[in-house]
């Protein structure tokens, strides 16, 4: 089974026969790899009818919700993993979201575009407006991404959240991980990050 | 005694309609939640496919409120194919080839099932309103009452649209052992203020017609038809949806030209609803009608639960063993999506396992009788995962 790279790290960071929940999980793909090859519970929550419609097709547990709204309903520890792809920048309150991924899950999974790679800060510092890369495609005035941080933004915001970040993945632009640390130069280098995530 | 219409389904006939019977509570009556007891009492029901040799390939399909037990076959009173023939069947995402499909008529139906058409032995007339006030939690203790008839131990689903999604929860809730997967289609886990008031009006349709006699038409020999006729119409405008409306009848006038400036029926709408009205009654009987709006009015999960929904799903402090989806229409404004919706919430807090689908139409509540791809495409997903995590299918490599 082939999936994006990205999701084959954060498929990495879940132990086999868990319980997990994929917040934002559009098609399917990462659950149903979970599902076959870790043999975990697979459940997910997505926001396109589309997506939901693919995924209970393929025989998956997906409701279709808004995470903003709909998270708060599960009870603490609900899930031994919460993921959360590349849509943190995506929603209204990502704190609030955070929080509630490392409420109902022991521990989260979140993986977040680095507004401080090298290439965007040399767009923004060469042309004087707002980087378009090819990760990241819209205009300032089209994107849904509404809360970009850098990756070192979101290390410091798990710290005053009193969260724990147990593993690092930092990729660069080709999917491959050249860290295993946020410190150093992975602000820099890094197009992505994941993390593994837990209440301290 | 005066005789019985012809064309009144008495129990004399119910013998000579197609399909299985049993006669269940004939040693233990059956207790109702009113505190009366039913009993010996019949349940006419259809099967399809052939039941596995461990028991575990069998599915149960819970009718709605006007539905019978002919899912996948010829109609015998209308003619016309079963009313989930398109779900159900060789092939068909509820696939006979491989399920064991059970289907039984509701207690207090009018199709071969124990209801007020039934005589009753104490007066050797039929029951009318003295047959006891049931609900849908009676009706689905019968059903119960019949799985184990037939030696099945455990569904390995159960599914049903509208009333049927009713009955669909209440296995659930009621039996979580004995049910391993549930679809509830277009339903809710209470009857709203808005619903029951239909049926009231409903109801009050039928009483109003000198012909129901207070519920002895069968005895005095008449037919309360245009009461019955009456509650066919206002209730399925509530199945359709203003743009369905518009879009097959609009204002359009039915053979002529201009309005005629009466109370004939100018408009195809008008037309269409009495036609609606008229057929219904040839297949309903008008206390039965009375007996099933009643047992949905009195629907409500959470009050069973001590006012929690979720309470409904946590038996004994544990999470719901069984695996849910809820599926939805987007124009249905009886079972509006807000209704499931609750229902996934309270699993959500349970940390139950639920999927749940929104299906976009503009063909409102009867969306779920209809040919909706997508719903079916939701279904036939739905049981291939559940059918492999019951082990009756091989394991999926991927996509």
């Amino acid at each position: 089974m082939d999936i994006r790279d990205d999701l084959k790290l954060i498929a990495e960071m879940v132990e086999p026969n868990s319980r997990v929940l994929d917040v934002g999980c559009g098609d399917g793909a990462l659950l149903d790899y979970l599902a076959h090859t870790r043999n975990v519970d697979a459940r997910g929550i997505e926001l396109s009818m589309d997506g939901v419609r693919q995924c209970v097709a393929h025989g998956l547990s997906v409701i279709q919700g808004d995470a903003e709204t709909d998270l708060k309903d599960y009870p603490a520890d609900a899930f031994d993993y919460v993921i959360l792809g590349q849509t943190l920048q995506a929603m209204r309150d990502p704190r609030g979201i955070l929080d509630l991924m490392c409420r109902i899950g022991r521990r989260a999974i979140v993986s977040v575009p680095n507004f401080g790679y090298w290439r965007i800060r040399l767009q923004l510092l060469t042309t004087g407006r707002m980087p378009v890369t090819e990760k990241l495609g819209y205009q300032w005035w089209e994107t849904p991404n509404i809360h970009f941080c850098t990756l070192r933004d979101f290390v410091v915001l798990c710290g005053e959240m009193n969260i724990h970040i147990e593993q690092t993945r930092i990729l660069n632009s080709a999917g491959a991980v050249t860290s295993r640390s946020h410190s150093g130069l992975a602000n820099l280098l890094g197009e992505q990050g994941v993390f593994l995530l837990r209440r301290a | 005694m005066p005789a019985t219409p012809p064309s009144v389904v008495a129990p004399a006939d119910a013998g000579s309609l197609p399909g299985k019977r049993v006669t269940l509570g004939a040693d233990v009556p059956m207790r109702l939640d009113s505190g009366a007891e039913l009993g010996p009492f019949v349940v006419a029901y259809q099967t399809y496919g052939t039941l596995n040799a461990d028991k575990s390939n069998a599915i149960y399909i819970c009718h709605a409120l006007t539905g019978d037990h002919f899912v996948a076959d010829r109609h015998p009173i209308t003619g016309k194919p079963g009313w989930w023939e398109m779900l159900v069947g060789p092939g068909r995402p509820v696939d006979t080839d491989r399920y064991f499909v059970i289907c039984s008529n509701v207690i207090g139906g009018c199709l071969g099932s124990s209801g007020p058409t039934d005589i009753d032995p104490a007066t050797g007339q039929p029951y009318g309103l003295n047959f006891p006030i049931l609900t849908i939690g009676d009706m689905v203790r019968a059903q119960k009452l019949l799985v184990e008839h037939l030696g099945i131990d455990k569904l390995f689903c159960v599914i049903g649209g509208s009333m049927g999604g009713m009955q669909t929860l209440q296995w659930a809730v009621a039996y979580p052992e004995s049910v391993f997967a549930a679809i509830p289609i277009a339903t809710a886990a209470r009857h709203s203020a808005q619903n029951i008031a239909f049926h009231e009006v409903g109801r009050q349709a039928i009483m109003a017609d000198p012909d129901w006699r207070n519920g002895q038409y069968l005895v005095e020999g008449t037919r309360p038809e245009r009461g019955l006729a009456v509650a066919r119409m206002a209730a399925h405008i509530t199945y359709l949806s203003e743009p369905a409306l518009h879009r097959k009848f609009g204002r359009n006038l039915q053979d002529r030209k201009a309005v005629t400036y009466g109370f004939d029926a100018d408009f195809q709408v008008e037309s269409y609803l009495r036609y609606q009205g008229a057929a219904f009654v040839e297949r309903f009987d008008a206390n039965s009608y009375l007996y099933i709006t009643r047992a949905m009015d009195y629907f409500d999960l959470a009050a069973d639960a001590g006012g929690s929904l979720a309470n409904a799903f946590r038996p004994g402090g544990k999470t719901t063993p069984v695996r849910f989806c809820l599926v939805s229409f987007s124009s249905d404004w009886l079972f509006p999506t807000s209704e499931s919706r609750a229902i996934v919430h309270a699993l959500n807090s349970v940390a139950g396992n639920v999927s749940f689908v929104e299906i976009n139409t503009d063909k409102g509540h009867d969306a779920f009788l209809l040919d909706e791809p997508e719903f079916h495409q939701v279904i036939h997903g739905f049981l291939e995962g559940c059918a492999e995590h019951r082990g009756l299918t091989v394991r999926r490599r991927g996509r």
